[in-house]
């Protein structure tokens, strides 16, 4: 399975909770497949999807899903020990590890090497992580979720992207939609 | 509420800080470590009122405060002038999406400074910020501490701005190696 295909198996999960995703094809291919008012797209900014993901889940009550990719982790490295120390028991970082920089043409991470993000996240402090193949993900990601543990979750899976549309929402609407639903 | 902006010496405007912020319904004070805001980041450590993060890095605060403003909160990322270039294309997530920003910014390199590799990011620190669109505004005396955060709050939480006080090194004092 690759990404998109992940996506589209647990689009009816995500579309029940808030949900920050990563840079460019995976905000594309979630807005495609199921655009929600609960969904906050990043389109820039490489990295920061779990960061926000944190400040938002600290900042409220509501179950918060940070999407984010291989790639994306290791340019931000620091938010793993971050979020170790400062638990927010309704945030799951959802990590699509499918080894390569997909935005720009699937060249390989070294998540896809020798680097392991699960013993990366262990490491640095977080409790609950837990690595699964791709076609596992919609039964881990709800176990998550009913667990209202912080939860790091590594999903292993294929390199691939789909053709997708840009998103022509302007970033103020899609933020201002987005706090309509947190508030409500 | 007294406005205890006025007849501060050098040593309370550093508690000045911490007062200010509080009165600004801060609730989230995302920091990298720094002496000069060792005073305020101590009370907010003690505030069980407000959550405290410690960052690995500054650009961790620009899209940490921007989840908290999405879930209803406001807060405020200290650090030293340093930390600026660490932030700067993370400064795109607030210009595009308008998430307000108060930064409050210790500064280096610009006075006295005894360490030259604090030079170069301290004295562009400002040009930085403006060149990204932050609006700054520089403190040099303790007076002036609590009218230009107040004002600096105004423009971020009211206006969607992304806004700098930047503590200069004259009020901040000399430093030297031993401190």
């Amino acid at each position: 399975m690759i990404r998109s295909e992940i996506i589209r198996e647990i689009a009816p999960i995500l579309a029940e909770h808030l949900v920050v995703c990563n840079i460019g094809l995976p905000s594309q291919e979630l807005h495609l497949i199921d655009d929600q008012p609960s969904n906050f797209y990043m389109l820039g900014t490489m990295g920061l999807s779990s960061s926000i993901g944190l400040g938002l889940a600290l900042a409220q009550d509501k179950k918060v899903i940070s999407i984010d990719g291989d790639g994306s982790v290791l340019t931000n490295f620091g938010t793993l020990p971050t979020i170790a120390n400062n638990v927010a028991d309704n945030y799951i970082l959802l990590i699509i590890d499918n080894g390569s920089y997909g935005s720009t043409g699937d060249q390989p991470t070294y998540a896809g090497q020798r680097t392991s993000l699960t013993d990366v996240a262990r490491a640095c402090g977080c409790e609950n992580v837990v690595e699964c193949q791709a076609e596992e993900t919609p039964a881990v990601l709800q176990q998550a979720l009913d667990s209202n543990k912080m939860t790091v979750i590594v999903c292993k899976c294929e390199s691939g992207n789909i053709k997708v549309p840009v998103i022509t929402m302007d970033p103020v609407v899609i933020r201002d939609r987005f706090m309509k639903v947190v508030a409500s | 509420m007294p406005n205890p902006s006025t007849d501060l010496d050098a040593s309370d405007w550093k508690s000045q800080v911490y007062h200010t912020l509080k009165t600004l319904d801060i609730k989230h004070v995302a920091y990298v470590p720094d002496a000069g805001h060792s005073t305020a980041i101590k009370k907010f450590e003690a505030d069980g009122n407000v959550t405290s993060v410690v960052l690995t890095t500054e650009e961790e605060g620009i899209p940490y405060l921007a989840g908290a403003w999405l879930g209803g909160d406001r807060g405020v990322l200290l650090m030293q002038s340093s930390g600026v270039g660490n932030c700067i294309n993370m400064l795109s997530l607030q210009s595009n999406a308008r998430f307000p920003l108060l930064m409050l910014i210790t500064m280096r390199g610009e006075w006295a400074e005894f360490n030259q590799w604090q030079n170069p990011m301290g004295q562009a620190a400002e040009a930085a910020l403006n060149l990204m669109g932050v609006l700054t505004w520089r403190a040099e005396t303790p007076d002036q501490i609590d009218d230009l955060i107040q004002g600096a709050a105004t423009m971020a939480f009211d206006g969607d701005q992304a806004c700098a006080v930047l503590l200069s090194q004259k009020l901040i004092g000399k430093k030297t190696w031993s401190k």
